[in-house]
């Protein structure tokens, strides 16, 4: 299906000098888009060309106008030599394919260059006409939406969520080919941005197909990435969650839909004589290289610390892996995987009781399934108190050999842990994932846990020298000469998510959400990661097989909603929703354990739910997911982050794969430990979020664990931190022990009452009933396992054996037991001593890396997002595990106070969606990259009436408020003047809603906060601005949507002649106070930059400044030529940095995603539909005012 | 062990008043660090001391990129770069556009060439303002300086639009225009008494009375070049003086109106003569361009300073030159009014203004 793109260039502006005799610039245009080319004329001696080109028309096809991108390219006519390029600008056509989208893109582009940065701006107009129904053909794939945000986007309502798409593709980098040698840094840097240009739409086009074939319309949660894997080529990949999305505004109607199960082949894999730990122990699966032979070398492991299931793989031989990718997983569901999980003792105490396994036991296990030798054995580690590492070779664990050495342990039946589940349609799916974190209602109906799964790979070296030469962009022709490479990553990819898939059964769940993907590359060594949380959910938004499709389409139609609650069907509907009986759980709902109580797949304290009393709890829930909506939870919640720095040999190849893939366990345990440790010290006892990276360097591996800490109302009260020495004699080692317990004590007190966490004392088993029989350190008895102690320091130790069988005795009765941590060494003290100096945030700060704080209801339209990157250089390479966990820990953690410093002006506001990303660039370089929210919320919770039961329901009449404000007409017939009022029955409950807890900025609540220099002028610039545009915070100078009206704001304002529409960017999915109308389409944009003069520019700080600065006015200059004010579900998923100051040199590479959107402020919304005419002359008085 | 690299980039560019004025003093990262640590945001903030100057060099960097800007004001609203409201870009610019009355004294109607420019040193050590500040502002000026030198119409209304800067800063520079492109000499030490806006206030009166501008609006240089044909016409004024006639005729018409209204009456019958011929030579000799940057000294030297050794007060002067200028107007013979007013208007404010008690 063709299609015509036309495009014209009007103008520039601000052009560099290119002429040094004139000091002016003859710049004309060229305009290309795939191999055709159109030029405008000279425009002479201007530094602001007026072009004013015609239409260059280019007729195409629509496959192509999804995967190239439209290229502009300014350039200084010379008459004598070769024209100079000033720079490029990338446009990507994809969000006028999508009718619904934007229909035109106009505006100021600014005009790059990836040695110089931004040069100047370029006034562009591009139209596509598609000549047919988008729908009909499906070579391509126009008009499928794709969305960043991991939720629903508001504005859509799920009809259907399919499922999981993925896709990956391949390439040869430009920067490695041989042509690269003689070639200018830029012509490389180009080649590279217009690959990566062009395999992301490929990308985008495939998955588009896939989710045409499985009858969606959109993909959310879509998550794009590139692994530079440098020699070996470039592979740029996605997941996301294919859905049937309707536009909540039109009219209802089913969708016919074909099922994605019905598609691919079955597999019964209940039938899997899946290996059922006992109820207890670390599980781990260690998977050794089978096949030492080859050159090709991966290794995997698999830990499973309570409620967290880490998996890890496997050693794959490439040319091992002969069976392609449908057939091995064909394979994999035909034979019932074992899955090798062993389960081990999580605590001394167990290991006494059972048989205890030495690592050396699982290495001699795993050795004789392998050939090649692996050492998992720490030199100090004792023999007792080890987890259990099962080590199996991956390619026999599809064989079934997975349960076989411990099999006089693992005594459970895998029927009666699969017996709880659910025959739906989510069973058949090959793999039931969804990459959203954010669900509409009663879609989860239970949560098990974390799983996740690591592997570790050498990557090819491309063995086709004539390769390289030749076709650097076609994409095609590649497949054709290494048919086997994609299929390779391909399988890598199956491989991981097979290993979740068997991790989320084992834990009784049928679903994977809040599932990601990443990977850690060091020169040949590759590190994948795959994680999610293992779920139960409701087939409702799954169509279902065994459904019938007029029971299905009546039950949707009765139930129809998005997330959080649409006002459409509207005001009834979503309370119709929760009053469904059979689909709507209780809001604790997804607390409950899906796995079976007498079977458990990891060591748990199952209490009965503290909120509905009948269903039992794990003591600690960890996730990946967002905070449910419908989540009671006490008090705030917090940022909590485990870091950790290994140090390994230098090695190369199989022998460096086998140490990292050794080291990974150990690191992957401590990550959780430490996470556990923090949690209880704050108090709390759920995480969300949670995402552990792991990167990895030539002589060092670093972990860095970030989650948001809550306290589940529905979950037990975790208790206290106790510590314990090893040589009681020494009278001031025991005051010294005395003392620090103190301060354990005191900072859990401190931070209960910091997070205002005061859980109703109503369960019977209060803590305190419990006093510890036998130490009088324990300050409450804690509901969580002792987790395995650790092998090398035996930090975490249990009780002293005297207690230990009080409280054997006691487990089975629900007793909890006390958290100790022994000190025995130095290494123990520091870490207890880092667990202490974890900073508090600030007074008004809050943190987390979650869409929003649990808590925290009134936010302003106060928006800040940022970036910030620091790189840290070791200057001695001889340092010690604690040393770089030192320095790590404090480079994070002066990086967060910078940040507080540096926001303090928004007092009181909490950082959200904090996203650490960190990396190993060089051998004694840590760079670790922060992007964020700061948003400022009213500090006046007076009117919080601190009940679970307001708090909750405000929390949703917010919620719901966002969606709500989309139907101005009704809302304004409810209630035309507080936007909260009309939080349908839920503000009845919630009470008479003060407006000053209206998410639009009250006057009022400025007067008290203005005691700094920006407060003052927001203060000033609100008075100013009074009226309909009062909730335009002057910290981030928002524009109303319709830009005629900002346009005549702004030109009123001190500064005549500004044209710039101002986006906010955000890494949510919301913007608070204002309501979203429309998504224009996805932004995903990846640039280079480089430098030969690095000083010059002001180092290495002063280039990336300057580059970042570049990219999000890039982002900005497009998100507002699709006619946009914001960009939501913004992230930035890599930063590679690499320098060379000695030669003055460095090279950046940055990608960021997020969706483009047009927000209207609530307040606006509100003003419109009721009084139309009046708004409008209060924006003219207004414009006139300033 | 060291941080190798730290930026942070807000969507919003996050800028705080207080470190942009420590970064327009010139000082170093250091130096602002330890006045900021002084001032006592650490203790509001609990931030250590590598928070602090994570915080201002990064700040500070963010102002080196925005000074490009901050040279051609016009841009700044118009860029992509930094999205920064525009509350706070007025403020950026009239803070980067703000001058130290201590400097501006140093250079003003020196020529703004690249010698006085290597002379900012010796300004810096006399000031105490740091090399670095007296070179933003000393190139402000003459940033201002060559462009509205091109430009036609009023000189205030071209500085505020090309530089967006607010009123008064706007005559501010049209002042120190004014006095560089005419070379006034102001850094005699009989004249160092003067503030800065003693003479912004009488280049006021210059610029609105005497230049091209004051009767045609809309010629190149304007306001920036005495009206030449003024200047020449000036010259008529000598008869005032070199009539004897007419002098003592002024002179008495002057006393009888002076007599008994002021304590100095005998002083300033007296000197009536001498002063006449003070002023009315001051005019004379405007023509020439030496004489014209001589003007204030010569208005010091001529007038101020023999009123102040008879001790006469503000009143007293004010008195006598509205005497004195009315009083013109009445003889008969006397046929330059128009060009007298002209003249008196403008002297008697600026004696007025640069008559200090």
């Amino acid at each position: 299906m063709p299609g015509k793109l036309k495009a014209k260039v009007v103008a520039g502006r601000h052009l560099p000098v290119m002429d040094r005799a004139s000091d002016l610039t003859d710049a004309f245009v060229e305009v290309k888009f795939g191999t055709t080319t159109f030029k405008t004329d000279v425009c002479p001696k201007s530094l602001n060309p007026q072009w004013n080109s015609e239409w260059f028309k280019f007729e195409v096809d629509d496959e192509d106008l999804q995967d190239e991108p439209l290229q502009i390219t300014v350039l200084d006519h010379d008459t004598y030599s070769a024209n100079d390029a000033i720079g490029k600008v990338y446009i990507d056509i994809d969000p006028l394919l999508c009718s619904e989208a934007a229909t035109v893109i106009s505006g100021w582009f600014p005009i790059y260059d990836t040695i110089h940065g931004i040069r100047g701006e370029i006034n562009v107009l591009v139209k596509v006409d598609l000549f047919n129904d988008l729908n009909r053909f499906r070579q391509s794939s126009c008009g499928v939406k794709f969305f960043c945000t991991t939720s629903i986007p508001r504005c859509f309502r799920a009809v259907l969520i399919h499922g999981f798409v993925e896709e990956l593709v391949v390439n040869e980098d430009p920067e490695y080919q041989w042509i690269d040698r003689i070639r200018t840094p830029r012509a490389s840097n180009e080649a590279r941005q217009r690959l990566i240009s062009l395999m992301s739409g490929e990308l985008q086009r495939k998955i588009g197909l896939k989710v045409l074939e499985m009858g969606g319309n959109a993909v959310v949660g879509y998550l794009q990435c590139f692994d530079l894997e440098g020699e070996s080529g470039l592979v740029v990949r996605a997941i996301g969650t294919a859905c049937t999305l309707d536009k909540i505004s039109s009219t209802y109607t089913a969708a016919i839909v074909q099922n994605l199960s019905n598609s691919s082949p079955s597999k019964d894999m209940k039938d899997s004589p899946q290996a059922v730990p006992s109820a207890l122990g670390c599980r781990s699966t260690h998977s050794s290289p089978v096949h030492s032979a080859s050159s090709r070398l991966s290794q995997g492991f698999s830990v499973s610390v309570p409620t967290l299931l880490f998996a890890g793989m496997k050693n794959r031989h490439r040319s091992s892996e002969g069976p392609r990718a449908r057939q091995c997983r064909a394979g994999f569901g035909e034979e019932a995987p074992g899955v090798p999980l062993s389960s081990g003792p999580p605590t001394p105490l167990r290991a006494q009781t059972f048989s205890s396994f030495s690592p050396s036991k699982s290495y001699s296990r795993q050795s004789s399934s392998s050939d090649t030798e692996l050492s998992l054995t720490p030199k100090t580690a004792p023999p007792l108190h080890h987890p259990d590492f099962w080590l199996s070779g991956q390619t026999q664990r599809a064989r079934g050999m997975g349960s076989g050495g411990s099999a006089g342990k693992e005594a459970g039946p895998l029927k009666a842990l699969l017996r709880q589940q659910t025959q739906s349609a989510l069973e058949q799916r090959e793999f039931p994932f969804f990459t959203l974190t954010g669900f509409p209602p009663a879609f989860l109906l239970h949560v098990g846990g974390v799983v996740s799964a690591r592997s570790v790979k050498l990557l090819d070296r491309i063995h086709n020298p004539a390769l390289g030469n030749t076709r650097s962009y076609k994409l095609l022709d590649w497949n054709s000469f290494t048919a086997d490479e994609p299929e390779t990553r391909d399988a890598w990819w199956e491989e991981l998510r097979q290993e979740i898939k068997s991790h989320a059964k084992a834990l009784g769940c049928h679903a994977v959400v809040g599932y990601s993907e990443s990977t850690s590359i060091c020169e040949e060594v590759c590190i994948l990661s795959a994680s999610g949380t293992a779920a139960i959910l409701s087939s409702r938004f799954v169509q279902d097989g065994a459904l019938d499709t007029d029971h299905r389409l009546s039950r949707q139609q009765a139930s129809v909603f998005t997330t959080g609650a649409e006002k459409g069907e509207g005001v009834m509907g979503s309370s119709a929703s929760l009053g469904f009986e059979d689909v709507a759980p209780p809001a604790c709902g997804f607390c409950h354990i899906p796995y079976d109580e007498l079977n458990m797949p990891f060591p748990a304290q199952l209490t009965y739910c503290h909120c509905c009393r009948r269903h039992k709890v794990p003591d600690v829930l960890f996730t990946t997911i967002d905070v449910p909506t419908e989540a009671n939870v006490t008090g705030k919640g917090c940022l909590i982050q485990a870091r950790l720095c290994r140090t390994k040999k230098k090695g190369q190849g199989e022998g460096n794969a086998t140490a990292i893939s050794n080291l990974l366990p150990f690191l992957e345990y401590e990550l959780h430990t430490q996470l556990l440790n923090k949690l209880k010290l704050r108090g709390m006892n759920a995480l969300f979020g949670l995402r552990v990276q792991i990167s990895v360097g030539d002589t060092m591996l670093l972990g860095l664990a970030s989650a948001t800490g809550v306290y589940l109302t529905a979950l037990p009260s975790p208790g206290g931190i106790q510590i314990a020495g090893k040589t009681p004699n020494d009278i001031t080692y025991e005051q010294h022990i005395s003392n620090m317990q103190k301060k354990i004590n005191d900072t859990i007190a401190k931070n209960k009452e910091l997070y205002e966490i005061n859980p109703p004392k109503l369960f019977t088993l209060d803590p305190d009933a419990f006093r510890s029989i036998n130490t009088e350190f324990v300050e409450e008895v804690i509901g969580s396992p002792i987790p395995e102690p650790r092998q090398r320091s035996r930090l975490f130790r249990s009780h002293s054996e005297s207690s230990d069988e009080v409280l054997e005795l006691d487990l089975s009765h629900g007793k909890k037991d006390a958290f100790v941590l022994e000190i025995d060494d130095t290494d123990a003290i520091e870490d207890i001593h880092s667990l202490l100096t974890d900073a508090p945030t600030p007074p008004g700060f809050y943190s987390c890396n979650t869409e929003i704080m649990p808590g925290i209801y009134n936010w302003t339209s106060g928006l800040q997002m940022f970036t910030s990157v620091r790189v840290f250089r070791l200057s001695n390479a001889n340092l010690t595990n604690q040393g770089l966990n030192k320095i790590f820990n404090d480079l994070c953690e002066n990086l967060l106070k910078s940040l507080y410093f540096k926001l303090r002006s928004m007092v009181p506001c909490c950082l959200c969606h904090v996203n650490f990303i960190v990396a190993v660039p060089e051998d004694e370089l840590i760079q670790v990259a922060v992007t964020a929210v700061a948003m400022s919320f009213d500090k006046d919770q007076s009117q919080e009436n601190g009940r679970q039961s307001g708090d909750k329901t405000l929390m949703k009449a917010i919620t719901e408020n966002e969606e709500q404000l989309q139907f101005p007409l009704e809302l304004s017939a409810e209630s035309p003047s507080n936007p909260l009022s009309c939080a349908k029955g839920l503000s009845e409950v919630s009470g008479p809603l003060p407006s000053a807890r209206a998410p639009s900025v009250d006057h009022s609540s400025f007067t008290d906060r203005c005691s700094s220099w920006i407060e003052q002028l927001r203060l000033k610039a609100h008075t100013i601005r009074r009226g309909s545009i009062k909730t335009m915070s002057s910290l981030e100078k928002a524009s109303p949507v319709p830009e005629g009206r900002s346009r005549s704001l702004r030109s009123n304002r001190s500064c005549p002649g500004s044209s710039i529409t101002v986006v906010k960017m955000t890494p949510l999915s919301f913007i608070p106070g204002a309501k979203i109308i429309k998504y224009l389409g996805i932004i995903n944009m990846f640039f280079i930059r480089e430098t030969t003069s690095l000083r010059e520019e002001g180092g290495v700080s002063g280039f990336l400044h300057s580059f970042i600065a570049e990219v999000f006015a890039m982002v900005r200059a497009h998100v507002a030529a699709l006619g946009g004010n914001a960009v939501v579900s913004y992230s930035m998923k890599e930063c590679v940095f690499m320098e060379n100051p000695n030669k003055n040199q460095a090279q950046c590479l940055i990608n960021v995603s997020g969706d483009a959107v047009i927000f209207i402020r609530e307040s606006e919304l509100e003003a419109t539909p009721s009084q139309t005419q009046s708004g409008n002359v209060q924006t003219s008085s207004n414009g006139e005012g300033t | 062990m060291s941080v190798e690299l730290d930026v942070f980039v807000g969507n919003t560019t996050i800028m705080d008043k207080e470190v942009y004025q420590l970064w327009l003093n010139g000082y170093t990262v250091n130096d602002a660090v330890k006045v900021r640590m002084e001032g006592g945001v650490m203790e509001e903030c609990e931030a250590s001391a590598e928070v602090l100057l994570s915080d201002t060099m990064d700040q500070f960097r963010t102002f080196q990129m925005c000074e490009r800007l901050l040279q051609n004001p016009a841009k700044l609203a118009n860029q992509l770069l930094f999205q920064i409201p525009p509350d706070r870009q007025a403020m950026l610019i009239e803070r980067y556009y703000a001058f130290a009355d201590a400097f501006v004294r140093e250079v003003l109607g020196k020529k703004l060439s690249k010698g006085t420019k290597k002379d900012l040193d010796d300004v810096s050590a006399k000031t105490g303002i740091t090399l670095k500040s007296c070179r933003r502002q000393f190139d402000n000026f003459k940033r201002v300086f060559k462009v509205v030198e091109e430009l036609k119409g009023p000189l205030v209304e071209n500085i505020r639009q090309h530089f967006l800067l607010p009123d008064q800063l706007a005559r501010d520079y049209a002042a120190i225009v004014f006095f560089a492109n005419n070379r006034f000499e102001t850094g005699k030490k009989k004249l160092q008494y003067l503030t800065f806006q003693d003479f912004a206030f009488c280049a006021g009166q210059l610029i609105n009375n005497w230049t091209v501008g004051a009767v045609d609006n809309m010629v190149e240089d304007m306001d920036v070049d005495l009206d030449k044909e003024f200047l020449q016409d000036l010259k008529d004024l000598k008869i005032l003086i070199a009539d004897k006639d007419l002098l003592d005729q002024h002179k008495s018409l002057v006393c009888v109106a002076l007599r008994g209204k002021t304590k100095v009456f005998n002083e300033m019958e007296t000197n009536f003569k001498n002063l006449s011929r003070g002023l009315v030579n001051i005019a004379a000799k405007l023509t020439n361009p030496k004489d014209v940057r001589d003007f204030f000294i010569d208005l010091v030297e001529k007038f101020i300073e023999p009123c102040k050794s008879d001790r006469w007060t503000a009143t007293d002067v004010n008195l006598y030159l509205t005497h004195y200028t009315n009083s013109a107007h009445i003889l008969d013979s006397f046929k330059y009014q128009t060009v007298w007013t002209r003249y008196m208007g403008v002297i008697k404010s600026c004696i007025l203004r640069m008559y200090h008690e």
